[in-house]
């Protein structure tokens, strides 16, 4: 399999103005130098704490804004160094799904208009065939022919979220980055979609950034699993390796507070103490070190380094050395 | 025909929705009432009106009537022959006539087309620079949002009363005709009032910025003059269609205000505001009421209307707003 | 049918409904502005005066101008005192509004209980919230019932510090303590809910907390009255989910500590696994399955229950494909007149075309309501 999309310590500031004149006084480093590549047709789970920088990680693949340093090279260019043009022509092949359906869906326009709207843009099809094709590729969604002249205020919170899954399938991408596509669904209709965004991949080839917080649904969608913590990736390792072996402490921590719908098993928390720092002031050293339970000395001082043990499985702890 | 098979959500569209809780709202519709009996008052009120805008009507010696368009023989400058101003409401003249001898019935129509008019251009024009600055401000933020933004906040500060004696004194003094004032006293006006129409259109698409579906047409690829005129601007109109409903109200006040301070429309044109100025001979006021009340009751009618109608249009596009 | 034919019969439609709503929601808000409504008329007794809420055959129909939605269907479960209750469903099955009820907090005009008893074991004596006047309501909220909101962004007044914030509350619903006291028994609260620095807190704004510790706030200002029935609505889903297990064991914590019954709103099963003595799952305004928590966990009768357990992915089980509930909830406004769940039922029998199923004993302390369990009575 070979390697679509390669992230390569990427990093994405915000600045954080303040005093009279609006001087630049500061960063939020949402996302501090990550790296991670995906492989041809497999989904790659990133989890973490809102916060935590993860939905900023799937919009600045996108280039949906600039980056502060680090590169992101899809089918083997750099995102950063294409032209505006250039990056139009190839925003069909790289996708996106939001979280919330009620918000990104355009409330005036037809669903047929916002399926079919960028397919025209691109010309990816005669404009004949046109509505055959939306039609095509909504059934592949699940939704009915008639739904095409119908407003996005008629359906139900899964049903746009199928649209908007049609509206990405429709440009033939190859990767489709699903922030958080499931979160704001009822359990039953969760299923639903999982099982519909599963079947894509299969019958398309399609790779998957799938961002969640959601760890059960992570661990049933993806192929690898990266675990983010303010901005950075504390852990990354194959998707049995890490569930059945969690090196890092917050990792562990995570793991163990989903609660599980059986009553008679009572959990062995490890209750994390305390809230996620804020991003814009990370303490020194390792930056998960004052929540944590096995924090050492070097932990407040020296951040630790990200790095490759057995089994691919990447760590970031001082535990480790 | 399957009667419990009709869905009504699947059939109803937003737009009745809309319409539907506009009608309920009675003062809105009461507003929708004055508005259509304002213009139907003054576009079409004046096609059955006997006389003219600027007729004058004299009293001849023996006590005939007769005007400038009706002269029945009679010489307005011929000796003992008086204008029939100032004269009590009769059958004749319904609400009298002017201290020029004018028809202050037949007036009024016209002044209404006048101040109707200025307002519907004064707010065209707004909305026009308003939508086009703000959007521009907007959509593409940065510097260029700074640089409008500034010009607004300064727009804001100008003081438009003394703006509008300065233009008045020039007007005056370029010796520029009566009839051309009133293109200009629209110009100013429309240039002095786009501010707060920007401001809102750049929170607006602000906000819709950040909606997800204006990300989403980023992602994929759409060209943004197609992003700004297919998905902007539709979710702009509902408050647009406000503001300019309420901005129509403002734009007759103002005009009346400046009529009023006689820098408006000129005579011997009619607008309710011009009208309402002979109030400031104390005689008029104590002794011909007829002749400033009604054109003050119209502009408070129609103001009122204008404001009914924009509030009931908001409830009903955004029926959060209400209680 | 043409387009034309079906926009106008909505039209007639429509102005049918508003006018038949305009009349009965008249007459329930007439009988709720009645003044002076005498104690005998709402007054009851419990029928098993162990339980502190007891809610009858309770109907909350909302009119709105596109037909009636009737949220809460007859629901009928009773809360025992010091017991934790689950209501799970999806959204817009009704168990906001339920809650909503419990506290007399429907949004009116349109939202009315039109039937059915809450009744509520009142220390004074029980009583029938339903027919309590709203002066009456307004000391039991948050002094006898409190409730807890999913959006603790929003529950706190972002201009007022968090500190007096609280002390109001206490000075509302607690006129026996003394003013110099207040602070005092607000920090005491704070400190209860597991917040260390309280005089801290105390001075801060709500904007300067993170979300769980809003929550924990939140919590604090529910508490601060001694409530006997704590309504928690979604008290989690907006906290992530460390945050999450720190509130959750707060709550399991403080129950033992003031001998409170809760009322637990949630979506979530684990989180009702690990909470919850009873489970109530409603569908459509209706409850399809009641019982014990581990009756319902690991005895799901109901298929829509099974379906539920089912089509949540569990960490460490691994299954190729998720279950999925086929289709989706039923137009509230149009509810069929056989079991609301029968479109979208994997076992659905011949008996399920007809009348709606009754929820019926299958176990001590199982109900069920499926036409799949009717053979024993037949």
């Amino acid at each position: 399999m070979n390697t679509i999309l390669k992230v390569e310590g990427l990093k994405k500031y915000y600045d954080i103005r303040g005093g009279l004149l609006q001087r630049v006084v500061g960063h939020v480093k949402a996302v501090d130098g990550i790296s991670f590549e995906i492989k041809s047709g497999s989904t790659f789970g990133l989890v973490g704490e809102s916060g935590c920088g993860k939905t900023t990680v799937g919009r600045t693949l996108l280039r949906l804004h600039s980056n502060n340093g680090g590169k992101v090279i899809f089918d083997g260019k750099d995102m950063f160094a294409l032209s505006n043009k250039e990056l139009r022509a190839i925003r069909p092949e790289l996708q996106i799904i939001f979280q919330d359906p009620y918000s990104s869906l355009s409330p005036k326009m037809p669903v047929g208009e916002i399926i079919g709207e960028a397919v025209r843009e691109h010309k990816l099809v005669p404009e004949k065939e046109l509505r055959n094709y939306v039609m095509q590729i909504m059934r592949e969604c699940g939704l009915q022919d008639h739904h095409i002249d119908r407003y996005p205020h008629e359906f139900s919170g899964g049903q746009r979220q199928r649209i908007c899954i049609a509206r990405a399938v429709a440009l033939k991408p190859k990767v489709i980055i699903c922030d958080e596509p499931v979160s704001a669904l009822d359990v039953s209709v969760q299923a639903q979609i999982i099982n519909l965004l599963m079947d894509l991949q299969k019958e398309r080839g399609l790779s998957y950034v799938f961002i969640s917080h959601d760890l059960s649904v992570v661990e049933h969608i993806s192929d690898e699993v990266g675990v983010m913590y303010l901005g950075n990736l504390v852990e990354k390792a194959p998707k049995k390796e890490i569930f059945k072996n969690p090196m890092h402490p917050y990792t562990k921590s995570l793991f163990s507070a989903i609660p599980t719908p059986d009553p008679t098993v009572k959990m062995n928390r490890i209750v994390l103490e305390g809230d996620i720092p804020s991003p814009a002031n990370p303490p020194a050293g390792c930056k998960f070190h004052t929540r944590c339970r096995d924090c050492m000395e070097i932990c407040k001082t020296v951040a630790p380094e990200y790095k490759c043990h057995d089994n691919d499985h990447y760590v970031a702890c001082h535990k480790y050395e | 025909m399957a009667q419990e098979n009709i869905n009504l959500e699947k059939v109803v569209t937003p737009g009745q929705l809309v319409m539907k809780r506009f009608l309920r709202n009675k003062l809105a519709i009461f507003g929708v009432g004055i508005l259509i009996a304002m213009f139907i008052f003054s576009f079409l009120g004046p096609m059955f009106s006997p006389y003219g805008e600027y007729t004058i009507f004299y009293h001849a010696t023996d006590g005939v009537e007769f005007s400038t368009e009706n002269l029945q023989g009679y010489d307005p400058a011929g000796t003992g022959v008086k204008i029939a101003n100032k004269q009590f409401p009769s059958s004749l003249h319904w609400f009298g006539t002017d201290k020029d001898g004018r028809d202050i019935f037949t007036r009024l129509m016209y002044g209404g087309r006048i101040s109707l008019t200025i307002g519907f251009v004064v707010v065209l024009f707004q909305l026009g620079l308003g939508v086009t600055l703000g959007g521009i401000a907007g959509y593409f933020g940065g510097k260029v949002d700074n640089l409008i933004m500034r010009l607004v906040d300064i727009m804001y500060c100008l003081p438009s009363l003394p703006i509008m004696l300065i233009i008045s004194s020039l007007l005056l003094s370029y010796d520029v005709p009566q009839d051309k004032k009133i293109y200009w006293l629209t110009l100013v006006m429309g240039i002095m009032g786009w501010a707060s129409v920007a401001r809102l259109v750049r929170g607006q698409i602000l906000s819709l910025r950040e909606q997800e579906f204006m990300v989403a047409t980023e992602a994929t690829g759409i060209h943004p003059s197609r992003r700004i005129a297919k998905h902007l601007v539709p979710n702009v109109m509902p408050q647009l269609i406000v503001v300019a409903t309420m901005g129509m109200g403002g734009v007759i006040l103002t005009e009346a205000a400046y009529s009023y301070l006689g820098i408006g429309v000129p005579f011997p044109y009619a607008s309710w505001g011009n009208m309402v100025n002979v109030v400031k001979d104390p005689i008029i006021l104590r002794e011909y009421i007829f002749m400033w009340l009604p054109p003050g009751i119209f502009i408070l009618t129609t103001v009122l209307g204008f404001n009914f109608v924009g509030d009931g249009l908001r409830d009903a596009f955004d029926p959060k707003m209400k209680r | 049918m043409g387009d034309r034919a079906v926009q106008k019969e909505a039209k007639k439609r429509m102005r049918e409904i508003a006018k038949s709503n305009r009349a009965i929601v008249k007459k329930f808000e007439d009988e709720k502005k009645r003044k002076h409504v005498p104690k005998l008329e709402y007054q009851t007794e419990m029928h098993n005066p162990n339980n502190i809420l007891e809610i009858d055959n309770l109907h909350t129909y909302f009119y709105t101008d596109m037909g009636t939605v009737k949220s809460v269907n007859g629901v009928t479960l009773e809360i025992p005192q010091g017991k934790t209750v689950a209501l799970v469903g999806e959204s817009g099955c009704g168990k906001s509004v339920t809650s909503l009820s419990i506290m007399k907090l429907v949004r009116g005009p349109s939202g009315q209980i039109t039937n059915g008893q809450i009744r509520y074991n009142r220390p004074t004596g029980p009583i029938d919230i339903v027919k309590t006047p709203i002066s009456q309501m307004q000391d039991i909220r948050g002094n006898e019932i409190s409730m807890i909101f999913q959006e603790p962004m929003t529950s706190l007044n972002p201009v007022f510090r968090i500190g007096s914030q609280i002390d109001e509350a206490i000075m509302i619903h607690r006129p026996d303590i003394k003013k110099s006291e207040v602070k005092k028994q607000t920090i005491k609260m704070l400190e209860l809910v597991g917040i260390a620095r309280a005089e801290g807190i105390y001075k801060s704004f709500p904007h300067e907390l993170s979300g769980g510790m809003r929550q924990r706030v939140m919590i604090a200002m529910s508490l601060c009255c001694n409530p006997r029935l704590i309504i928690a609505d979604e008290p989690t889903t907006a906290l992530d989910v460390t945050i999450q297990a720190q509130v959750l064991e707060l709550l399991r914590d403080l129950k033992t500590k003031i001998d409170a019954s809760i009322l637990l709103i949630t979506h979530d099963l684990g989180v009702v696994a690990e909470m919850a003595d009873f489970v109530v799952v409603m569908y459509a305004g209706k409850i399809v399955e009641q019982g014990t928590a581990i009756d319902v966990f690991l005895n799901p009768q109901h298929p829509y229950t099974m379906g539920l357990i089912k089509s949540k992915p569990v960490v460490n089980q691994e299954v190729d494909r998720l279950y999925s509930i086929p289709g989706q909830v039923p137009n509230p406004v149009h509810l069929p007149n056989h079991c609301f769940f029968k479109d979208r039922c994997d076992k659905c029998i011949e008996c399920c075309s007809g009348d709606i199923p009754e929820l019926r004993q299958i176990g001590q302390s199982h109900k069920v309501a499926c036409h799949l369990y009717d053979e024993e009575e037949a």
